[in-house]
């Protein structure tokens, strides 16, 4: 797999990232240098064996959905680079 | 006296404290004059005096008047600046948390505040813990307190939690927190010459820990003796209703197995690990830890670990994939730094491309690609495949073992200008030893054994069964005991 101009644009996209050219080559060889290193895991044979997702003993917690940590939105919304009245405000998204 | 207070370890402050010979204001003074004079090191990112000297204050108003205290009451210790602490900045070292300041509290630090613990500050690692060396810290380097050959300050501390272990070694805090996601405590730790463990996962809760890869991240602590640690680990450790990955059952005490005899003990060496990446000194190192530990009684087994050479490559797939995830949530919106764009996607595109440091980006474009469409089946879900396999070797293996020993990093302690003229790829060869045991969830603790012919300290790792720390303190214990280590770095003897 080489991960060629197209697809840094396309995965760059999706990250939402975006870089000018010269840096999008460097990223693409610096990548391509890492999936030709994790090439060797082909060469294992996985035929039957279940992908492993956790390593935890327990699985699906279920609480009660309701509000434990308190009231904090105030808090919260002293983070937001921009808010009003405890909304996030964002450019405007449509005309 | 000074500088006596901050050669102590965390137990034998805590018989001073208890017998009154001296303060916790006495004590965290001493580690505030040291950061002073150890601000070249870099290992704070943020410092905070005020609130370390009134935590003291109260803490001998209680020890004074008798009230109920804590298990490390008055112990001054430093905090990753990875774990949320409320009202404190706290910025994964980054530039997109620059300014994120906390409206909670991480369920690890709430503990170790619980236990009476005093924070000195918030220590420095690599960006959103991506990284074996501070270099990728948009906050700078952290310096190692070991010198090298030339006397020079320009050794790496290693990381992620590179600030913890050169805070730790230096003498700037008793203990701190670290956290490990494919080697972040050990690797630091070996490369600085102290200890720390990373606890089986579930151990301790995640909540209020930037997050990097959920399935790998792990708190843990790092001191300078195995007491120490086990000390911290009990306060650390525990289910938490905010994580659902925490193991909900007790918590042991974890200084109850601490010298007791290791005969009958069966303690594998993984053939695997003696490979070409691995320095000829650290094998001699490893050999002498094999050799403590017959001496102590134990029986030495060869095993295999038979897809230990995969680990590295599953480890950055995996990792890179979760990061990519996790850090979607930095979008200009909700954590103080936003890069304006003419519209919302432009916006996202221009607050993350300036706020996230390079490494950060490449793990997530590569985590990224192998979610994506297409590419989903033969990289991620492969990854995860290879994981199980490398999970069934731990398991394999200690059917017949009780703990294995292993180097905790192939190298000792590497200069930036050798690390600046690596290839990514490169500098992920440090995690070699360390990512097996991340994948497999198992516990593993790093402490220094000796010191290699450029006079760097060597670290050996215990790797346990899960949820088995007790037998991994245990091992370190007769390790520490044994290669009566001075840990003494080139700084502090000055």
């Amino acid at each position: 797999m080489s991960f060629d101009e197209k697809t840094i644009k396309n995965i760059a996209k999706l990250s939402r990232l975006h870089f000018p050219e010269t840096e999008e080559a460097k990223f693409a060889q610096d990548i391509n240098g890492i999936l030709q290193w994790v090439e060797e895991l082909k060469e294992v044979n996985v035929d039957g064996v279940e992908p492993l997702v956790s390593v935890t003993p327990r699985t699906n917690a279920i609480r009660k959905d309701e509000v434990v940590i308190g009231d904090i939105q105030a808090e919260l919304m002293e983070n937001a680079p921009e808010s009003v009245q405890g909304f996030y405000v964002v450019p405007k998204m449509v005309e | 006296m000074v500088s006596q207070l901050t050669d102590l370890t965390i137990s034998q402050a805590l018989d001073l404290l208890d017998k009154k010979e001296i303060s916790s204001v006495e004590l965290t003074q001493a580690h505030l004059t040291e950061m002073d004079r150890a601000r070249f090191l870099n290992a704070y990112i943020t410092e905070t005096p005020e609130l370390a000297l009134q935590q003291a204050a109260e803490s001998d108003k209680k020890r004074a008047t008798g009230e109920k205290i804590g298990r490390l009451e008055g112990i001054p210790i430093a905090n990753k600046d990875l774990y949320c602490t409320k009202g404190i900045r706290t910025t994964a070292a980054s530039k997109i948390l620059s300014h994120f300041v906390p409206p909670y509290e991480s369920t690890v630090t709430q503990n170790l505040k619980n236990a009476g613990t005093i924070m000195l500050g918030k220590v420095n690692t690599d960006q959103f813990a991506m990284g074996g060396s501070t270099m990728t810290s948009y906050f700078g380097v952290t310096k190692n307190p070991w010198a090298d050959e030339n006397g020079e300050y320009n050794l790496v501390p290693g990381g992620s939690s590179g600030g913890s272990a050169a805070a730790v070694a230096a003498g700037l805090c008793m203990g701190a927190t670290g956290s490990d996601t494919g080697g972040s405590i050990r690797q630091p730790a070996s490369f600085c010459g102290i200890t720390g463990i990373k606890p089986t996962y579930g151990r301790c809760s995640r909540y209020g820990i930037v997050a990097f890869a959920s399935s790998l991240d792990q708190a843990g602590p790092m001191a300078r003796s195995v007491k120490d640690c086990a000390l911290m680990l009990n306060e650390m450790a525990g289910f938490d209703v905010h994580d659902s990955t925490v193991a909900d059952f007790p918590v042991p005490d974890f200084t109850q197995a601490l010298h007791t005899d290791l005969k009958g003990k069966k303690i594998g060496v993984p053939k695997e690990y003696r490979s070409k990446d691995l320095n000829p000194a650290v094998a001699a190192v490893w050999d002498k830890g094999i050799e403590y530990l017959k001496n102590a009684g134990a029986e030495i087994v060869e095993i295999s670990l038979p897809h230990t050479k995969y680990a590295l490559p599953v480890y950055y797939i995996i990792a890179c994939a979760e990061a990519s995830s996790n850090l979607s949530r930095y979008d200009g919106v909700r954590y103080t730094t936003r890069v304006d764009g003419k519209s919302l996607d432009e916006m996202y595109e221009n607050t993350r491309t300036d706020g996230f440091g390079p490494e950060v980006i490449r793990r997530i474009l590569l985590g990224t690609f192998v979610l994506s469409a297409g590419f989903y089946d033969a990289y991620y879900i492969r990854a995860q495949r290879v994981r199980r396999l490398i999970y069934n070797d731990f398991i394999e293996a200690f059917k017949t073992v009780d703990a294995i020993v292993a180097p905790a990093a192939p190298t000792t302690a590497l200069s930036y200008e050798a690390m600046k003229n690596m290839k990514p790829v490169d500098t992920y060869l440090g995690d070699v030893f360390t990512t097996p045991s991340s994948l497999a969830g198992v516990p593993s603790l790093a402490l220094p054994i000796g010191l290699a012919e450029n006079g760097l300290p060597v670290g050996l790792q215990v790797i346990g069964k899960h949820f088995d720390e007790n037998t991994v303190f245990q091992v370190a214990q007769i390790l520490e005991d044994e290669a009566q280590f001075v840990k003494t770095p080139h700084y502090v003897k000055g």
